[in-house]
């Protein structure tokens, strides 16, 4: 990287080959301009991750605080510590998912169990449910909803993209389909924990 | 100036307030204020899209806003609401942003939009969304030329040209209480009360660009639809008072 920008120092001091638009000397100057463009992109995209972050921080938190009966334990911090070890789509969801059972796991109160789940809208207007990174990437637009386990009922919802209303409604009743499955499998998980104790 | 009432609050908007910005606007819903400002300066394309320029947006809640903010680095709350107009902005095509590059791999414009909050009374993100859509329908760029022989670029300050804005997103907010009852365009008190809140983003097609309810108590698929068409009826009314806004300040 040292080399590029000294080299990129030599190259602007020869007039003749920086003015150039097209030539052997417009290979090095596109990597002087890379130089310059990473000091900034890499402060600006360590800056957006951290909002991203912190915007997921506060939509899970809010689902947390929804469900559990914070009543019941006065002046308690509950801490709930998500590790993502891979990211292969649909993470909020499984962050979700997995923040659900720690706090069953833990024994903490809640009015009821929560889980994610995520829906891709193609540039066709197809649905997929739980789309790989790939799908959410091509996707024209991800929805990602929090229902509850009584009613199905929407505690969150985080939006990308471009969707019609009916298109939303659409989403919502498959998730709300699909989040059957996940609480069957809350259900089968945790009795196949306690049958053995 | 004009203002526009109904069920919501009475929202007045004020563009090119800052005459030093290149776009600003000044928006009042109810007693929450925000203020707009859009600087245009140069910069170069992103390498992995070398066609097109930059919009930054940066919501800030300063400690004058209300005594709930301390001064020091953006607290969570003003970091939540740039992520929102990030998203907004991104998720809509408000801008295409082709049209703010210059030369392609050369050269571009990056918009800063800096939103301030002068009063906190509740619904800031509605507030955020339409002094950003004032602002940047009130943007004038120059008209820049590379020269060819030098490379450099040269403004043309005489000759400026509004920005092509293509969709007009308009936010809703509602205040959630016990999935019981919905309140529209919260006040701050309102707001600290409810057990939820839920933002709706609409274009004029009746798209939605985004749907924010982070956590909070539970709505049924009835109730969505019901906050859906009061977005509908709020769209028209907002972009009408924004055009009617917009004419009576374009013959400078």
């Amino acid at each position: 990287m040292e080399e590029a920008m000294r080299a990129n120092s030599k190259m602007r001091a020869e007039p003749g080959v920086e003015s150039s638009p097209r030539g052997p000397g417009c290979s090095l100057r596109h990597f002087a301009c890379e130089q310059n463009l990473l000091s900034r992109p890499d402060g600006s995209a360590s800056f957006l991750q951290g909002v991203a972050e912190k915007s997921r921080e506060r939509l899970i938190r809010n689902t947390c605080e929804a469900v559990v009966l914070g009543a019941l334990h006065p002046r308690t911090s509950i801490t709930v510590v998500l590790q993502v070890i891979s990211d292969a789509g649909s993470l909020l969801a499984c962050c979700l998912n997995a923040a659900c059972m720690a706090l069953v796991d833990a024994g903490v109160p809640m009015r009821a169990l929560f889980c994610g789940v995520t829906c891709a809208l193609d540039s066709e207007g197809t649905l997929v449910l739980d789309p790989t990174a790939k799908q959410e990437k091509e996707a024209r637009a991800v929805l990602t909803f929090a229902l509850d386990s009584v009613e199905q009922k929407l505690l969150m919802s985080t939006t990308k993209g471009l969707y019609s209303d009916a298109e939303l409604q659409q989403c919502l009743a498959a998730a709300q389909a699909a989040s059957q499955r996940v609480f069957r499998f809350y259900r089968e998980s945790l009795q196949r924990r306690y049958s053995k104790s | 100036m004009k203002t526009s009432c109904g069920l919501f609050h009475l929202l007045i908007i004020f563009p090119g307030s800052i005459s030093t910005a290149d776009g600003s606007a000044l928006v009042k819903l109810g007693n929450t204020t925000v203020i707009c400002g859009i600087k245009a300066e140069f910069a170069a394309p992103p390498t992995d899209a070398p066609d097109k320029g930059y919009v930054v947006p940066n919501v800030d809640l300063p400690p004058l806003c209300s005594s709930r903010f301390r001064s020091g680095p953006p607290g969570e709350e003003a970091q939540v609401a740039s992520q929102f107009i990030a998203d907004v902005i991104e998720n809509s095509q408000i801008i295409q942003k082709e049209d703010l590059c210059i030369s392609p791999g050369k050269l571009s414009w990056v918009l800063y939009c800096d939103i301030i909050c002068l009063d906190y009374d509740g619904n800031i993100l509605d507030a955020c969304t339409f002094a950003l859509l004032a602002a940047l329908k009130n943007v004038q760029l120059p008209e820049v030329t590379i020269n060819e022989e030098t490379a450099l670029a040269e403004v043309n300050l005489n000759k400026k040209s509004y920005l092509n804005i293509r969709t007009h997103p308009v936010a809703t907010s509602f205040a959630v209480f016990d999935d019981t009852l919905l309140i529209v365009d919260p006040t701050g008190e309102e707001e600290h009360l409810a057990t939820g809140t839920l933002t709706v983003v609409m274009d004029e097609e009746g798209k939605l660009c985004c749907l924010h309810k982070p956590g909070g108590s539970g709505l049924t698929g009835a109730k969505l639809q019901d906050c859906m068409s009061r977005a509908v009826t709020r769209h028209k009314e907002v972009k009408k008072l924004m055009d009617e806004v917009i004419k009576s300040m374009k013959p400078k």
